[in-house]
């Protein structure tokens, strides 16, 4: 079946997700739902240090995900959230590998950091604390090379459930995530797949990730109340809190979902990226570039910018970011971005970096899929260059058919994806 | 054959930058291919003497200040200064010109596989090394793995569907089939292609645990692909970036077009790279097949080879194995004995020497050292400069833990 562009189209089918608050599906919306803080005091190492103290942590717990003692010890931490979300997503899809299939699935994953909390951890024992240029290889793990290369995360993954379609990792920064379902979303389309384990993750939550946004200032510097540290929109916002986790979707070709009568979340009906071609950190107020990939992914499926039902926001909680954004809702949707429930997930779950946008994803597919809105927390005062509805602090039921998300990373990135409910199927003719 | 779809949208190559141990553009790293001299030498960068991988394929003759302005220079690794000259050479090689584009129209996809490692080690040095240490303004923008295709894009107003590919090796070459899905959704140009820079001494060290580099110590023989003396590769730094065109919008600035993005094909072995395991031949050969029916070629179609060649034994005779089995007896040739592994940048300068032995219908002779080929590694191996009219080449590149892509780049013909 194809959609009104002639290409193949792509739906989700299963959902897995690692997130701070809470570290499986449920457990994610759940927080989603209840607009509950996951951002804390950092606990992985002593923060004192560094200008910015918070992060949300993922408790996370390999064996209970049910990583094998190889896995645990092979994989980065990121790269373990990748093997729990993936299992959690294929068997919420119910789909069944054999030999035959495993050519036609993929996986594509999306990583902005990818191994640097293990190549921090050795580096800092084959340095010897930083003291030798000429670092001593004889103390590096038998693992450093998983770690130096973030393809680790779709090879673990691919070995695991043994396919052989096309693999790889997308990473283009704070978009990886959204990115790497954009890539899986384009093989189905094009034919070169017809499953794809897709979605991204990141640990980023290690003393150099921090030094490097307090360098920049782009994290929050407020440290004595992280549950209200992460601030989306909120005229108070002080820069993003930084987050960990990761989520997997399920794509698979519609018509192949529709044979194997799999439950649908969602389809895939549009995604674009655009750069912004200014600057590797700062952004332009007028939101050009993301305004050109919400309407060129709108376009893609024929949906109307009046259609959107619910906006996931990047809504990092820096200022120039939410100011941007929004200024890129009013530019791509006109008048009906302000009667558009947005919201942003970052502000319970912090900003997990490339993981965010494949969890920003997951959290779409849930929204359409229940029909509640997650909330922005933590949402007080309002500023007057943010003034779109930000579905502040109580998650709020309401139709949602058609999920816009966008992302926007270092490097210029501004990426937007759609997700709308199924419909047009061949003897359904709606949800399926 | 050509590789329009139901867009009718073709994708083909017009410009060609190179920053490479070979030599720093297209046509010296051409012309070094033939001079029997290898550019693998004793790392200069940092003293290799406490390691037991001592040589490297370097990028020589490289001044920075030429290509990258000092504010710049700060704030980039040296892996990003390479694709940032590289980029600028295929540019103005192709002599399109972007002030006339709609910036949405030009993109860069690119693929790296470890990142500004240079720049990332001293960065934690500097963090580390003292109780109150700190990373500078930039390592947040020039260690991670897409900081080169941030740069680019900056610098060149690319503001269309840009990608960062990182599947260790295969990139290289997934980058072009990238572009090419890119070029069929409208887009006119896209650059493609990597390049790594992999020689700091804590990335070294961390290469080291793949298991597959070379510890030998004499340049001419520390790198032996297929051959019985083969015991893992020498790291390279450099790599290739080309401007990847849609046709008609070549064809109308009557642009030179060095070939076509005929097919491409990627797998993985479903199974992790360990000692001992080849990874798999019928993966490998799935990876080729796929990108021959793409291209709507049949395997006799094929003029030359370039495969991976990582040149350690159980690898080569899964890839030997692979050849043979979807090209039979077809000429192979192979530079990276001479070379190194550049890791992503490998693939794509591959496919810079799979065009220029088009435009010179010329084929690159393998390594004079290569003499003695490790058995079921017998393969048709271009001794010499060939004259030999090529009109479509294969590509192949394979990465750490079992990802495969094959390339196929033809003649363009209308």
């Amino acid at each position: 079946m194809t959609g009104a562009n002639g290409l193949r189209r792509v739906a989700v089918t299963g959902v897995g997700v690692v997130a701070p608050g809470g570290v499986t599906r449920d457990q994610f919306w759940a927080t989603l739902t209840a607009g509950r803080t996951a951002t804390r005091r950092i606990t992985f190492f002593d923060p004192s240090k560094f200008r910015s103290q918070v992060a949300a942590e993922a408790d996370f717990d390999p064996v209970a995900a049910g990583l094998s003692a190889q896995e645990i010890r092979r994989a980065d931490r990121y790269v373990q959230f990748g093997l729990a979300c993936a299992a959690e997503a294929l068997a919420d899809s119910g789909l069944e590998l054999d030999e035959r299939t495993r050519e036609s699935t993929g996986v594509v994953m999306g990583s902005a950091v990818g191994g640097t909390m293990a190549l921090e951890d050795e580096y800092v024992a084959v340095s010897n604390t930083g003291q030798e240029w000429l670092v001593d290889h004889t103390y590096g793990g038998p693992f450093l090379y998983q770690a130096l290369i973030p393809s680790s995360l779709a090879g673990d993954i691919a070995h695991r459930y043994s396919t052989n379609g096309p693999a790889q990792v997308v990473s283009t920064g704070c978009t990886s995530g959204i990115d790497a379902i954009g890539y899986a979303f384009q093989l189905i389309q094009d034919g070169e797949a017809d499953v794809i384990i897709s979605g991204a993750s990141d640990s980023p939550i290690s003393p150099v990730t921090v030094s490097s946004f307090d360098a920049i200032k782009a994290t929050t510097p407020e440290n004595d109340d992280p549950e209200h540290a992460s601030r989306p929109f909120d005229a108070t916002r002080r820069g993003f809190v930084m987050g960990e986790g990761g989520a997997v979707l399920i794509l698979e070709e519609l018509d192949h979902a529709v044979r194997r009568g799999a439950r649908i979340y969602c389809e895939v009906t549009g995604y674009a990226s655009r750069s912004n071609g200014f600057h590797m950190t700062g952004l332009r107020p007028d939101g050009l570039e993301m305004a050109e990939a919400i309407t060129v992914s709108l376009n893609q499926g024929r949906t109307n910018p009046t259609d959107v039902d619910y906006i996931c926001a990047h809504g990092s909680g820096t200022k120039q970011n939410d100011r941007h954004e929004t200024a890129a809702f009013k530019k791509a949707l006109g008048e009906h971005a302000y009667a558009t429930p947005v919201s942003s997930i970052k502000s319970m779950v912090g900003h997990s970096l490339g993981a965010i946008g494949a969890i920003e994803m997951a959290a779409c597919a849930l929204t359409i899929d229940n029909n509640v809105v997650p909330p922005t927390a933590n949402w007080s005062q309002r500023d007057p260059e943010c003034d779109l509805d930000y579905t502040p602090n109580t998650a709020r039921e309401t139709t949602v058919d058609v999920a816009l998300s966008v992302g926007s990373g270092f490097g210029g990135f501004q990426s937007a994806m759609v997700f709308s409910r199924v419909t047009n199927v061949a003897g359904d003719g709606g949800r399926v | 054959m050509t590789s329009a779809d139901m867009t009718g949208r073709r994708a083909v190559i017009t410009g060609l930058g190179v920053i490479a141990p070979s030599g720093n553009d297209a046509d010296r790293h051409w012309k070094a291919l033939f001079d029997e001299t290898t550019k693998i030498g004793r790392i200069s960068l940092f003293d290799p003497s406490s390691y037991p991988v001592t040589l490297a394929g370097e990028v020589r003759d490289f001044d920075p200040d030429e290509h990258v302005a000092s504010r710049l220079k700060v704030a980039t690794d040296r892996w990003t200064w390479h694709g940032l000259a590289a980029s600028q050479q295929a540019l103005d090689d192709s002599g399109v010109d972007l002030s006339t584009m709609d910036p949405y129209d030009a993109a860069v996809a690119l693929a790296s596989s470890s990142g500004g490692n240079e720049f990332g080690q001293g960065e934690l040095q500097q963090l580390w090394a003292t109780p109150d240490g700190a990373v500078s303004v930039y390592q947040s923008i020039a260690w991670f793995y897409a900081a080169s295709v941030g740069q680019v894009s900056i610098r060149h107003q690319l503001k269309g569907q840009s990608c960062v590919l990182v599947s260790e090796s295969a990139g290289g070459l997934d980058s072009f089939a990238q572009a090419s899905r890119t070029i069929r959704r409208g887009t006119k140009v896209v650059l493609a292609g990597g390049t790594e820079g992999p020689l700091s001494p804590y990335a070294l060290t961390c290469q080291l645990r793949s298991g597959w580099l070379s510890t030998g110590t004499d340049p001419e023989r520390a790198y032996l692909p297929f051959d019985s003396a083969a015991a893992g590769f020498v790291p390279a730094e450099g790599g290739a970036v080309l401007l990847v065109e849609e046709l008609d919008h070549a064809r109308d600035r009557g642009a030179e077009i060095y070939g076509e993005i005929l097919g491409w094909g990627a797998t993985h072995d479903g199974r992790a790279s360990r000692p001992g395991d080849g990874g798999s031949a019928e993966q490998l050969v799935r990876a080729m097949r796929l990108a021959l029916e793409r291209s709507g070629a049949t395997a006799s179609d094929i003029d030359v080879l370039f495969p991976d060649a990582l040149g350690v034994p159980e690898h080569d005779l899964v890839e030997a194995q692979a050849i043979r089995e979807v090209l039979g007896d077809v000429p192979v040739s192979t530079q990276k004995a001479q070379l190194g592994r550049l890791y992503q940048g490998g693939a794509a300068l591959d496919v810079v020497t799979a065009l220029q032995a088009m435009r010179y219908d010329m084929l690159p002779p393998v390594t004079s050292q290569l003499t003695d080929p490790a058995p079921g590694c017998e393969l048709n191996f271009v001794r010499t400069p060939t004259a030999s009219r090529v009109r479509l080449a294969m590509v192949n590149a394979r990465g750490f833990d079992g990802f495969n892509t094959s390339l196929v780049v033809g003649r363009f013909s209308e």
